[in-house]
């Protein structure tokens, strides 16, 4: 008798076969510093996924902020100042006197410039275009006292549970 | 010889520009319609391949014409 109605209850043909959409594949990074140097690496990896056909988050925190921030954004800098690696490598001590970290940074750009590499926010500016998601740190900006207007159009504001629920089905995940 | 629809000229372009704006170069084509993307860069020569195989497009030829002058030929498929 109940074998019957269990009968009964499934359906007689079989479902449909589900075309599947295949999943887009996703990234999820974390820009956590704020100079001129690290600036180039999520939003150059961000844009590239982009045109890959992936789904893009950056989850911009602590001086990471300063890359979606509208004014700071305009005037990265690199510091000569225990940098080895910096495009003027000079001792500390002489990193030290003023005008040291504008001239580092004038050396960066001339030198991105002359290797034709674009400038960071026009990289930025594709980002938000192909649809990367932009997130800024609310805790972050609590910290550092910025506010929701400081930051570029077209970002949201969120905390970990925010990057998280994303980063969850990520198939890459970056800390940068 | 696939008949070039549209000609992108990325040139004097560092990474990622030439994938970026082939991507949406590609994006302005019909399908099976053919982008030649013209490039300086020569980490494009693994680039343009590595875009077209993750995003499923087709790459009819990939050729170094000289120093630092390559030329690639891309059919929309999706």
């Amino acid at each position: 008798m109940n074998g019957d109605i269990m009968t009964e209850s499934i359906p007689q043909s079989a479902p449909a076969p589900i075309v599947s959409e295949e999943k887009p594949k996703r990234m999820a990074i974390i820009a956590s510093a704020g100079t001129l140097d690290a600036a180039y690496p999520p939003v150059i990896l961000a844009s590239t996924a982009a045109a890959m056909d992936m789904e893009v988050a950056i989850f911009f925190t602590f001086y990471g902020l300063n890359l979606i921030h509208k004014k700071k954004s305009k005037k990265l800098k690199v510091s000569p100042i225990a940098n080895p690696a910096a495009p003027m490598p000079v001792p500390n001590i002489v990193g030290m006197i003023p005008g040291m970290t504008g001239m580092a940074t004038w050396m960066m750009n001339r030198w991105m410039g002359k290797a034709n590499v674009a400038k960071f926010i026009e990289l930025r500016d594709i980002c938000l275009e192909s649809g990367v998601r932009m997130i800024g740190c609310q805790m972050t900006m609590d910290v550092m006292g910025v506010k929701a207007e400081d930051l570029i159009e077209g970002c949201e504001l969120g905390g970990a549970a925010s990057f998280l629920e994303f980063a969850k089905d990520a198939d890459i995940t970056l800390f940068m | 010889m696939a008949e070039v629809h549209q000609t992108l000229d990325a040139r004097n372009l560092s990474c990622p520009m030439p994938v970026l704006k082939s991507k949406r170069a590609l994006k302005s084509l019909e399908i099976n319609q053919v982008l030649e993307i013209l490039a300086t860069d020569p980490g494009s020569m693994a680039d343009i391949p590595a875009w077209t195989r993750t995003t499923g497009q087709e790459l009819i030829s990939a050729e170094e014409r000289g120093p630092r002058d390559f030329r690639f030929l891309v059919r929309r498929l999706n």
